[in-house]
């Protein structure tokens, strides 16, 4: 199965470099799970962050530093057994959104919009972005659709399409609010996505809002 | 590094020995190499206080986690770099960094080897190294405020008074030229 739509290289570069915000990164986790072309591309971008590092003015340590570590390091490592995957198993969510949501799709607690969607709001430490699943019934467009800014859809199960393409499973629609796209279902199964936006401008002027009354404006 | 010491041994492979010998003084010579530049790095990204311990943290996970370093994967300074970033994103941001695992049963694996692991971990660490040194200065700026400052795209468009768009297409140009040294011909979008 190849996947058509995929991360945009500056998404890749700023994850690399670990200074895009944890709502991005979780969209960029989800489908890097799912396409080993765009884990090959991140390889290149964290070789990048190896070689800056190599040629980096260092330092210097504090005396005695090496003493200090020496002191921390247990002479045998700390048995690490990964946890493989059992044959058979199978899960619709990658492990980084299983990590979120606390299980696999059917741990998803969905509220209800519109007259048969549905999302489900994930949280993040980040105060730039808005996650979300939403759940879009076969055939029909996403319930409720505004955004600001960027928005990433990764798709998790079914498809959907609108002006831009169709986008199946691993699939990410990169879009702007320059892009005018009503996402539908296609109508064999409800789709489910991953939606992360910019997070809604009120949401950033809550403090200045809060404090208006004692600042007098 | 001593005065009078010699050339560097090659860091891949000595972390690929540390790996499996456990040796301590074999890791010091490790640490002399990195724990500068680790700490140069932490200083830049987040704070000085900090940095000598975060410093000394990532340097004990690189010793625990040694075992699980493979050279066939990518340069020591690679495998370094990440987990260095992963703490101070944790220390700094408070944030989570989401990353996939290979043993999740939902994990697509390549079908093929990828040119970035055909070439060997120093050759592709040199091809890197020369891409980025021919990198010119507006893209190499952009890659130097997003890795070693922690500025997010906006940051970076702000600080250099520039539309987000152009700081996006800086780094699609700059990460194109490192994906072409090393010999990637898929170009995707």
């Amino acid at each position: 199965m190849s996947i058509n739509h995929h991360i945009a290289d500056d998404l890749l570069l700023s994850y690399a470099a670990g200074s895009l915000a944890e709502g991005w990164s979780l969209a960029v986790a989800t489908h890097l799970s799912l396409c080993a072309d765009c884990r090959a591309r991140l390889a290149a971008a964290e070789a990048a962050g190896g070689q800056m590092l190599e040629t980096i003015d260092g330092g210097a340590v504090e005396a005695g530093s090496w003493t200090a570590l020496r002191g921390r390091l247990a002479p045998a490592p700390p048995a690490t057994t990964p946890a493989k995957a059992s044959a058979g198993e199978v899960a619709v969510l990658p492990k980084p959104l299983r990590d979120y949501v606390g299980g696999d799709v059917e741990a998803i607690r969905w509220s209800a919009i519109g007259t048969a969607g549905a999302q489900f709001r994930i949280k993040t430490a980040d105060r730039e972005t808005q996650v979300r699943l939403l759940r879009i019934p076969a055939g029909k467009p996403v319930p409720e659709h505004t955004h600001r800014g960027r928005e990433l859809t990764v798709v998790l199960s079914g498809a959907f399409s609108d002006g831009v393409g169709r986008f199946a499973r691993g699939g990410v629609e990169d879009a702007d609010d320059s892009i005018e796209h009503i996402p539908t279902a296609t109508p064999e199964a409800d789709c489910i996505c991953l939606a992360v936006t910019d997070a809604p401008l009120r949401f950033r002027s809550l403090l200045v809002r809060a404090l208006q009354p004692f600042l007098g404006i | 590094m001593e005065p009078g010491s010699g050339a560097e041994p090659d860091m891949s492979q000595l972390l690929a020995e540390i790996g499996r010998t456990r040796d301590l003084d074999r890791f010091e010579l490790l640490f002399r190499h990195f724990a500068p530049r680790l700490k140069t790095y932490m200083a830049r990204t987040g704070s000085a206080a900090g940095a000598e311990e975060l410093m000394q943290e990532t340097l004990t996970t690189v010793w625990n986690k040694a075992t699980l370093y493979d050279p066939a994967k990518g340069a020591a300074s690679t495998w370094i770099f990440s987990i260095a970033r992963n703490l101070r994103i944790d220390a700094y941001r408070r944030e989570k960094h989401p990353q996939f695992d290979e043993n999740d049963p939902a994990f697509q694996p390549a079908e093929e080897p990828t040119a970035v692991q055909r070439i060997e971990a120093e050759q592709s660490a040199r091809l890197v190294r020369s891409a980025l040194a021919r990198l010119p200065a507006e893209q190499a700026e952009v890659m130097r405020l997003a890795f070693f400052e922690d500025n997010s795209q906006t940051d970076i468009a702000d600080a250099l008074k520039l539309p987000l768009g152009t700081v996006k297409s800086r780094m699609r140009l700059a990460l194109g030229k490192l994906r072409t040294a090393l010999g990637d011909a898929g170009d995707i979008r």
